[in-house]
C-alpha cells in the first residue's frame, strides 16, 4: 500500500470532475436487485434516475415503499409526495404506512443502503450534513438523517469532493456538528470512489484525467491506495 | 358514540393559553389546515406546537399568522426551518426563533415518532441508537445557552443508546381522508405520516375529515386509527394547496 502525504498548506487547484448526474450513476452501480434503498436530498435523489430495470424498492421516510418517478400535471396528487416534498407516482407493489412503522424499518436494520449528501466526512466514517454553522443557529433540520445512519446496513455518501469555493469536505476532523459517528462505508464524489476501512481512507477509483496526487491535494486525510486502483467506470 | 361537532371552531373551543398541541403533516402533506385556521381565529397564546416533519414549513401562511399573532411559545420538530438559509432569513418563523421569541427544539424524526408512540402507549421513556455520538446526546434547542442538558445514555450489549422521554400533548389536530361518526379514521397515501401516532399520543384528539360517513360505511378492515383515540370529528372541505417547499 502506498501512503500519500497530504500538503494542506499548498494552494489547491479546483479540479473539474464528474457532473452530479454521473456521481449518481456511479452510486447506482452499487445497488443490486432485491435491495431496499433510501435516498437523501441532493445528489442522492438523482440516483433514482439510474435504477430503471432494476428490481429494487425505494423507501421514503414519510411512509412509503416503492416510490415511483416524479409526477406531473394530471398525475399530481397532493396526498402523495416523497421526503423532499415532490409529487411522485406509486409503482406496482408499493405500500403506505405510518411514520412509526417507517422509522421502525429504518432503525430496525431493514433498509439495505442509505445514500446521503454531506457537508464534511472524515476517514473514521463520521459525517456532518444537518447543520451548517454559517447559518448562525444552534438548531437545524435533522429530519430522518440520523435514524437512517443508525439503522441502514450500508451508508454511502454522494457529494462533490470540495465546496464550490474549493474548501475541503473530506477532512481529518469535522468542524460542523456530526450527523453520525463511524457509520459511513463509502464516499462517491466527482473525483473519486473511496472506502472507509479500519486502516483509513482507501481510494479505489479515480476520475479519468486526474492523478492520485491531484485527488490527495483536495483530500485532507492521507489516502491509502487500493492495489486495484482504477478509473471510475460506469 | 357520535363525536361529530358542527365546526372546527366549536371543536377547539376548549383550548386554553399554554396548551401543547400536536400538529401532524409532512411539509404540505396531511396537515390539519382548517384546525390551524381555527386556532388562529381563537387567538390563544403561549402554545407549544409539537410537530413531526415541517408542517409549519408546508403550511407557511398559517404559521406566519400564528407567529405574527404572538401565539407560539415553542415548536418541537425534526425539520422546522426552511431548507435554504437565505430563504430562512426572510421567513417570519425563523426570524422569531433567531430573535428568541419562539423556542425551537429539534429531534431526529424517528426519535420524535417514537416519543409520540410511547406517549400513546403508556411507555414513559425508551432507549434509541439514533444520534449517538452527535449533539443529540445533549439537546438541540434554540435556547441552548440556558437549556443545555445532557441526556442519559446506557450501554446495552456493547452499544450506546440515548434515553428519550415520551411526549403526551394536550391536544392533537388530525387530518383524515375518511372518518365515521365514531371517530374511526382512514388516511390517504403519504398523508398518513404523523397523523395516526399523534392521535394516540394526545389527551384530546380532534380530527378534521374530508369525507365524513356513517358508522358502518368505513369497512372495519380499512380503519387505520380506531375511534378510541379520537374525541371529536368535524367535516372539512378537501384542502387545495401547492406542493413543494422553499
Amino acid at each position: 500500500m502506498v501512503i500519500q502525504e497530504s500538503d494542506n498548506a499548498a494552494k489547491k487547484t479546483k479540479f473539474q470532475g464528474l457532473p452530479r448526474e454521473m456521481i449518481a450513476m456511479r452510486v447506482s452501480r452499487e445497488i443490486s436487485d432485491g435491495m431496499y434503498v433510501n435516498l437523501g436530498i441532493g445528489i442522492p435523489t438523482l440516483v433514482s434516475d439510474w435504477i430503471e430495470g432494476k428490481d429494487i424498492a425505494l423507501q421514503a421516510e414519510i411512509g412509503m415503499l416503492k416510490t415511483g418517478p416524479i409526477a406531473y400535471d394530471e398525475n399530481v396528487n397532493q396526498d402523495l409526495i416523497n421526503a423532499s416534498c415532490q409529487p411522485i407516482c406509486e409503482l406496482n407493489g408499493a405500500s403506505y404506512f405510518d411514520i412509526v412503522e417507517s422509522f421502525a424499518m429504518i432503525r430496525g436494520g431493514h433498509i439495505d443502503i442509505a445514500v446521503m449528501g454531506a457537508l464534511q466526512v472524515n476517514a473514521r466514517g463520521d459525517y456532518a450534513g444537518w447543520l451548517n454553522p454559517s447559518r448562525g443557529m444552534s438548531v437545524g433540520n435533522i429530519g430522518g438523517s440520523m435514524d437512517l445512519c443508525a439503522g441502514a446496513k450500508k451508508l454511502y455518501i454522494a457529494m462533490e469532493h470540495t465546496t464550490p469555493k474549493n474548501e475541503l469536505k473530506i477532512v481529518n476532523e469535522l468542524s460542523y456538528p456530526s450527523t453520525a459517528a463511524g457509520k459511513v462505508n463509502m464516499i462517491f464524489t466527482d473525483l473519486a470512489v473511496l472506502e472507509i476501512t479500519p486502516w483509513g481512507l482507501l481510494i479505489k477509483e479515480i476520475v479519468a484525467g486526474l492523478t492520485l496526487e491531484d485527488v490527495q491535494s483536495v483530500t485532507e486525510p492521507k489516502l491509502i491506495v487500493s492495489p486495484d486502483l482504477k478509473e471510475i467506470e460506469f | 358514540m357520535d363525536k361529530v361537532v358542527s365546526s372546527v371552531d366549536e371543536a377547539i373551543a376548549d383550548i386554553q393559553d399554554g396548551a401543547m398541541i400536536a400538529i401532524p403533516g409532512f411539509f404540505t402533506c396531511g396537515v390539519p389546515r382548517e384546525l390551524l385556521n381555527a386556532l388562529i381565529r381563537r387567538g390563544v397564546k403561549d402554545l407549544t406546537l409539537a410537530c413531526g416533519c415541517g408542517p409549519l414549513v408546508g403550511a407557511n401562511d398559517e404559521c406566519t399568522q400564528l407567529v405574527n399573532n404572538g401565539q407560539i411559545k415553542k415548536v418541537i420538530d425534526s425539520y422546522g426551518l426552511s431548507r435554504s438559509a437565505s430563504k430562512g432569513m426572510q421567513d417570519t418563523f425563523e426570524l422569531a426563533v433567531r430573535d428568541g421569541k419562539i423556542e425551537l427544539e429539534v429531534f431526529p424524526m424517528g426519535t420524535l415518532a417514537e416519543k409520540y408512540r410511547a406517549g400513546g402507549a403508556g411507555i414513559p421513556a425508551f432507549y434509541t441508537p439514533t444520534g449517538v455520538g452527535t449533539v443529540v446526546e445533549d439537546c438541540v434547542v434554540s435556547s441552548i445557552k440556558t437549556k443545555r442538558e445532557k441526556k442519559e445514555t446506557k450501554v446495552i450489549n456493547g452499544q450506546k443508546y440515548i434515553l428519550e422521554y415520551a411526549l403526551r400533548p394536550d391536544f392533537a389536530f388530525i387530518h383524515a381522508a375518511v372518518g365515521d361518526r365514531e371517530g374511526n379514521l382512514k388516511y390517504a397515501k403519504t398523508a398518513r405520516n404523523f397523523n395516526h401516532v399523534m392521535a394516540t399520543a394526545a389527551k384530546v384528539t380532534i380530527a378534521e375529515i374530508e369525507n365524513l360517513v356513517e358508522a358502518g360505511e368505513l369497512p372495519p378492515d380499512d380503519v387505520q386509527t380506531p375511534g378510541v383515540y379520537v374525541h371529536k370529528v368535524v367535516k372539512v372541505p378537501r384542502p387545495t394547496f401547492s406542493i413543494g417547499i422553499k
